[in-house]
């Protein structure tokens, strides 16, 4: 597709210019990157406030804030980091992604797409807002479970329809991804053909719709508890609290899933592309995506081992829960022989894709740990289990969200960022964030609670490096913006196949692509 | 790094009463034991595998780039090396979830008890019943670590004996006794949990949970909540005392007494 033709497409729409043009419009492009600005934005938001928990936390003793806004620094942290930082990127790769490595031109419902991005923006601004209530922002845990989260003050209704309007909003882009990737492909494209990108995406459309309305659900019999005089959940009232858990973590493992499939993807794209090598066992990684989706229907009361469980329950969600480390172990042996006898070249996307690979693996076994119910009576609920999910969150999905980043921003731009900057931040990134994240092992595994905004001196140490850790990831990153602007405006321009050893139907576009990517359906042999 | 290792100068010397464990404590029940060897046989199993996954990724890296001229080679799937690292993991995951499983079994099997002790956790204390013993009583956090922990309180914690680990009045437990916890919660959900002593049960309104533990040394073994349960979820801990049978026995008499004493007070 000539960029000559596509000028003249884009006079014919008339798009209107400025503010106007990003509230109107349903281009996957101009969709994706507010996806992903936005979501940056609310990677700052969240990250300040886990530097507002980690200043505390640096010495024993309250030095900066009361426990009450410390409990709402953690729960606000958690639910923007999910719902404003990762999902919102992964969908503005999606919307980038999918129509440019399937040979479309667009989304398959784009004003579905303008209005799914568009809900963020209001549900993000009510659930902050309540920061500033008198009664303050929700400080029950990300994870809302009551009584306690019935406990609290005026936040609790806004929160709640802010979480609705965030499961409205990942339903819509859910729908429009699988109408788009069933329904788009270029001629000759089956589905076994298609970048392991776009399958991890299919499936992870197929766990949000399914279990963002089980978390709608979930909140709203809290919201009737709270206001309508129903006990669902209030013992005292013939309710069960433990319900709760069960609904809540029946959505809440297949999102764990939502916030890692993707970044599967991306890793599965990025190795091959620096290896020079196809990905090793295409067919099996697919195989083992769906079986780990499969699986996380049926182990989610494994975040609920110690509210007393009968064996038998206990047993089954263990076994089911070792289960997934065979799939998750396949896809790990896969890239390590996608990379084997590969000619590997060490770019700032591979950079971050090589450290997922160990760093999400080291997740990965602390989770392995977990599942072993015995020991997991100790680790539950400590600084053992903060360790695990953020060392799969952050060298893990927020990674692969930069590496993805990195592979595809000369696409996207036409411009090519600073190699020697990229890989600066690569190192700074890396090194800090296992300053932070990996003491917390030592102290969770000593017996230090997690949420908790004072601990025994005995603790000190770790914590206080967690927290050097924590601030020198949180400015490495304000490098990134730097290197995003840099890239932006420096004059150095994108080939087309930016990448030598890279595959697929983007890369025969120019760089940056041409309003309506594929006019013309590619055929792919 | 040099301001780390700066601000790191700054902080570590300050910290003289802080230690540097960075294990799981081995405890002094049998189910803290299970634990820990479970916990254990998983470390070992995930650094045998991380260590020969890392390695062959390692090399790898080294070896094969391009720029020590490495050409790429052109396999790219192989159905026999699936089959083998599916099933291999497959039959190290058995392994490891039998002796889990009896583990398990052993760790909820709380019949035979010779003391019952009913926990109950509230906004943030928690209520302790013997109830064969017939003494009651409510522990809460003590007042130095109390008045040191306010915001701004002006008081060096570091100076407090057992910052956020001391409480009012301390579990007293007969060593070598099968002691069965009942745990249940009046506002919302707690959880008990003194780490040597083994695993944490949540407490949990409208629920009853059973927990076991038998003390095989004598000691003071201390914990806390482990389930956020509101502003103050994390000044609310637990001191068990193990003391031989005799002891505990006398200990039984005395708050006994002090009951008698207390309510005739009131009555006065």
């Amino acid at each position: 597709m000539s960029t000559n033709v596509q000028d003249i497409h884009e006079d014919h729409h008339h798009t209107p210019s400025g503010l106007m043009r990003w509230i109107t419009t349903t281009n996957h492009k101009d969709i994706g990157s507010l996806y992903l600005w936005f979501s940056l934005l609310m990677f700052f938001v969240g990250g300040f406030m886990a530097l507002i928990i980690r200043a505390e936390l640096f010495e024993p003793g309250l030095q900066l804030v009361v426990p009450g806004f410390f409990n709402q620094m953690t729960t606000m942290h958690a639910l923007i980091m999910i719902f404003g930082a990762v999902m919102p990127a992964f969908v503005g790769l999606a919307n980038w992604q999918i129509p440019i490595m399937i040979g479309a031109p667009d989304m398959a419902l784009p004003r579905l797409n303008n209005w799914s991005f568009w809900i963020l923006p209001f549900a993000f601004t009510m659930l902050l807002s309540t920061l500033f209530f008198e009664s303050g922002g929700p400080a029950a845990g990300w994870t809302l479970y009551p009584p306690l989260s019935l406990q609290g003050g005026n936040s609790m209704p806004f929160v709640i329809l802010s979480i609705h309007l965030l499961g409205i909003s990942s339903i819509l882009g859910a729908i429009n991804v699988i109408a788009t990737i069933l329904n788009m492909r270029a001629p000759g494209m089956t589905l076994m053909k298609m970048p392991i990108f776009i399958w991890t995406w299919l499936i992870t459309a197929f766990l949000l719709i399914a279990a963002m309305p089980v978390l709608a659900g979930a909140i709203t019999m809290l919201l009737t508890d709270r206001f309508f005089g129903t006990s669902f959940f209030t013992a005292s009232g013939g309710g069960d609290p433990v319900m709760f858990q069960h609904i809540f973590w029946f959505f809440g493992h297949p999102e764990v899933y939502i916030l890692i499939l993707p970044a599967f993807g991306i890793v599965s794209t990025i190795i091959p592309a620096f290896s020079r090598k196809k990905l090793f066992g295409y067919d099996s990684m697919v195989y083992a995506t769906a079986s780990i989706a499969l699986l996380s229907f049926i182990v989610w009361a494994h975040h609920m081992f110690t509210v007393g469980m009968p064996l038998a329950g206990e047993i089954f969600f263990m076994l089911t829960t070792m289960l997934i480390a065979v799939p998750t172990g396949i896809k790990v042996f896969n890239w390590v022989a996608t990379m084997w006898k590969g000619s590997m070249t060490f770019e700032t996307p591979m950079l971050f894709a090589l450290a997922f690979i160990i760093l999400f693996t080291i997740g990965g076994f602390s989770g392995l740990m977990l599942a072993m119910t015995p020991a997991d009576f100790q680790y539950h609920d400590t600084y053992f289990v903060v360790a695990h999910f953020h060392y799969v969150l952050v060298p893990g999905a927020v990674f692969a969200i930069i590496a993805a980043v990195y592979y595809w921003l000369p696409k996207w731009t036409g411009k090519m960022y600073s190699e020697s900057l990229g890989k600066l931040h690569f190192w700074l990134t890396t090194i800090f964030v296992n300053l932070t994240f990996f003491p917390m092992h030592f102290v969770g595994l000593a017996g230090m609670p997690r949420r908790i905004p004072d601990y025994p001196v005995q603790f000190a140490d770790f914590n206080a490096i967690a927290s050097v850790g924590a601030f020198g990831f949180g400015l490495s990153q304000l490098l990134f913006i730097y290197i995003l602007y840099n890239t932006l405006k420096r004059d150095v321009t994108a080939e087309d196949k930016v990448w030598d050893g890279a595959e697929g139907l983007e890369w025969t576009l120019s760089s940056p692509p041409p309003y309506h990517s594929f006019e013309k359906a590619p055929r792919v042999e | 790094m040099k301001k780390i290792i700066y601000l790191l100068a700054l902080v570590l010397p300050s910290q003289i009463l802080a230690d540097w464990q960075v294990n799981m404590p081995r405890g002094v029940t049998p189910t803290s034991e299970i634990a820990y060897d479970i916990h254990m046989l998983m470390f070992w199993v995930t650094v045998v595998i991380g260590v020969l996954v890392f390695g062959a990724m390692i090399y790898s890296i080294i070896y094969h780039r391009k720029s020590v001229g490495h050409q790429p080679a052109k396999f790219h799937e192989s159905t026999k090396v699936e089959i083998i690292w599916t099933v291999i993991p497959f039959l190290i995951l058995v392994a490891c979830a039998i002796p889990a499983t009896k583990a398990l079994i052993m760790m909820e099997d709380t019949s035979d008890a010779g003391i019952t002790l009913k926990v109950t956790g509230y906004q943030w204390m928690w209520e302790y019943e013997y109830l064969e013993d017939g003494v009651n009583f409510f522990s809460k956090i003590d007042n130095k670590s109390n008045n040191a922990r306010r915001l701004n309180s002006g008081k060096d914690v570091n100076n407090v004996e057992n910052y956020l680990r001391n409480v009012d009045n301390e579990v007293v437990l007969p060593t070598d006794t099968k002691v069965r916890l009942l745990l249940t919660a009046s506002d919302v959900i707690h959880a008990w949990w003194v780490p040597e002593l083994g695993g944490k049960k949540d407490a949990i309104p409208g629920y009853v949970n059973e927990l076991w533990i038998n003390i095989k040394k004598p000691g003071v073994y201390r914990g806390a909540c482990a389930e956020l349960c509101g502003k103050d979820h994390g000044f609310m801990p637990i001191v068990v005392r193990a003391v031989p049978k005799l002891e505990y026995e006398k200990w039984v008499s005395l708050k006994k007494d002090n009951r008698v004493a207390e309510s005739q007070n009131i009555g006065r």
